[in-house]
């Protein structure tokens, strides 16, 4: 397999943070043990396990929010970027949609205000946002447009890998299957790879090609969704399925 | 957002305008010179002719009064704008990047906060000299550290929000985040903050005026009128109650603002 059919590649990576500040004895705790992956072009990586096994630290640490003790994250890409789970804390409230879209556009300095308010506006249609929702502060949307104004403003400087941390796990059911189905369709547009965190196996399974199982801070299994799903050969990733069914 | 919560606003609001508007004014026009003096019309009581009376001089008391709230509120103005200023700044600094730097400033900043202001502000003009540049100055320095610690709790708390990481990742640059993505979230701590500053710095130009270690004269501000005033309180009171009056307006309209931004906020005063 060649380097250029990988968009991220993370190595024997040991993470974790440090506790106590200035006067106090610094700590570490460690959070992730010895995980090792790779993500693929054009694929969408499932990341599972229970809360607290180190998803979200994981994801931090390929971003360089968290120095890795040990190990290597090497990106193939340029400014990946990142969904979060909460839409309500994802959208600076300070601003109206307009702007908080612009603003990645403005900060990259590529294009003049003509050409951003373009992109922007085919952006908002491209998550399939009315054009009144730009004029709207992120307080005056409900939680499904504001993960779609999380998507576009993701997606505006045109990274190739994209992690989304539980993107859904905060709407309704049926708002979840439309950010999905959004996500899958832009992944093939955009030329797109996502590590996708979830703990609900139901979403993953219909969305992702890949599958991580983590425990513990640990990646105990790995392999393709129907090896996983039917298949799946770690105790506890059985576990882990049987308490979905 | 009920009217009683409106009403403390809008009641701020429209005082504070007339005053200022009448501040304003009184840059251009008095209804007479506030220094010309006159032999016959000495001690007069509040008339029509003038409304607050005059003073030992026979000098018009409102037109004085005018005068002297302009010199009040540009110095009140002058103090909140270098304080906040300031104090945003290190409050910023010290919020975002927390660690050593902001051990350190915020052990500074609460050494300067329990020395009483007044005394460090005493320290300061002995130090610089009296006049109203100097008293701008000490006063802008020893409000600094109310701002710091307001700005910087609001940007303890910002500082881990989820669109924050994201200005982060699309490749934004420390200044950015701090002044154009995070600032304008801690107006809603900032704003009332600035009502309380002025509103203390009035008191404290007049207090330091009235000792005597503020504004000298030419120049004449409320609180050097006040200890005017108090030479002749039994010969002309109404000169001490004009002055008064004036500075009790003035912090009851901008503290009328902050109570009425402070209300608005309820309770998710940092969300």
């Amino acid at each position: 397999m060649t380097n250029s059919d990988l968009v991220l590649s993370v190595s024997h990576v040991t993470s974790g943070y440090s506790e106590g500040g200035f006067l106090s004895k610094r700590a570490r705790r460690e959070i992730l043990h010895d995980v090792t992956f790779d993500v693929h072009h054009g694929e969408i990586l499932g990341l599972v396990g229970e809360s607290g096994t180190g998803k979200t630290t994981l994801a931090r640490t390929i971003l360089g929010m968290v120095k890795p003790d040990a190990g290597t994250v090497t990106h193939y890409t340029k400014r990946p970027q990142m969904i979060f789970q909460d839409p309500y804390s994802s959208l600076n409230p300070a601003y109206t949609v307009a702007w908080i879209l612009e603003e990645p556009l403005r900060i990259f300095g590529k294009y003049d205000a003509p050409e951003r308010k373009r992109r922007v506006a085919d952006m908002l249609a491209r998550v399939e946002l009315p054009e009144e929702c730009l004029r709207a502060k992120p307080e005056e949307l409900s939680g499904g447009q504001r993960q779609r104004v999380s998507i576009a403003t993701a997606l505006i400087q045109r990274p190739r890998f994209l992690i989304a941390d539980e993107p859904v796990s905060a709407l309704d059911v049926t708002i979840q299957a439309q950010i999905l189905k959004l996500l899958k369709e832009l992944r093939d547009e955009f030329d797109l790879s996502y590590l996708f965190i979830s703990h609900d196996l139901n979403v993953v399974y219909q969305l992702c090609d890949r599958v991580l199982v983590m425990k513990s801070g640990a990646v105990v299994e790995q392999g393709t969704v129907d090896d996983i799903f039917d298949h799946p050969k770690n105790e506890y990733t059985k576990q882990l399925l049987a308490a979905a069914e | 957002m009920n009217r009683n919560k409106k009403g403390y606003l809008r009641a701020g609001l429209i005082l504070t305008c007339v005053l200022f508007a009448l501040i304003l004014l009184g840059f251009f026009w008095t209804p007479y010179d506030p220094t010309a003096m006159s032999g016959s019309e000495k001690f007069l009581g509040p008339s029509l002719r003038h409304i607050m009376g005059t003073d030992n001089f026979g000098r018009d008391i409102f037109s004085r009064v005018l005068k002297g709230a302009g010199l009040t509120a540009v110095i009140a103005l002058s103090t909140v704008a270098i304080g906040a200023v300031c104090g945003t700044i290190v409050g910023a600094l010290t919020g975002y990047f927390g660690g050593k730097v902001d051990a350190v400033l915020m052990r500074f900043n609460d050494a300067m906060t329990a020395f009483p202001s007044m005394l460090l502000a005493l320290v300061l003009i002995s130090v610089l000299g009296s006049g109203k540049y100097n008293v701008i100055l000490a006063l802008g320095i020893v409000f600094t550290p109310s701002f710091a610690r307001v700005t910087r709790s609001a940007y303890a708390s910002l500082r881990d929000a989820n669109y924050v990481k994201s200005a982060r990742l699309m490749g934004a640059g420390r200044a950015r985040i701090l002044f154009v993505h995070l600032l304008p979230n801690t107006m809603q701590v900032l704003l009332p903050a600035l009502t309380i500053g002025f509103n203390n710095a009035v008191l404290a130009e007049a207090s330091m005026s009235y000792l005597g270690i503020g504004v000298t004269p030419p120049d004449a501000s409320l609180g050097y009128m006040l200890s005017e005033a108090q030479s002749m309180i039994a010969s002309a009171p109404w000169y001490a109650v004009g002055t008064g009056l004036m500075i009790v307006l003035l912090i009851f309209g901008v503290g009328l603002i902050g109570e009425g931004l402070q209300r608005r906020n309820g309770g998710q005063r940092y969300a």
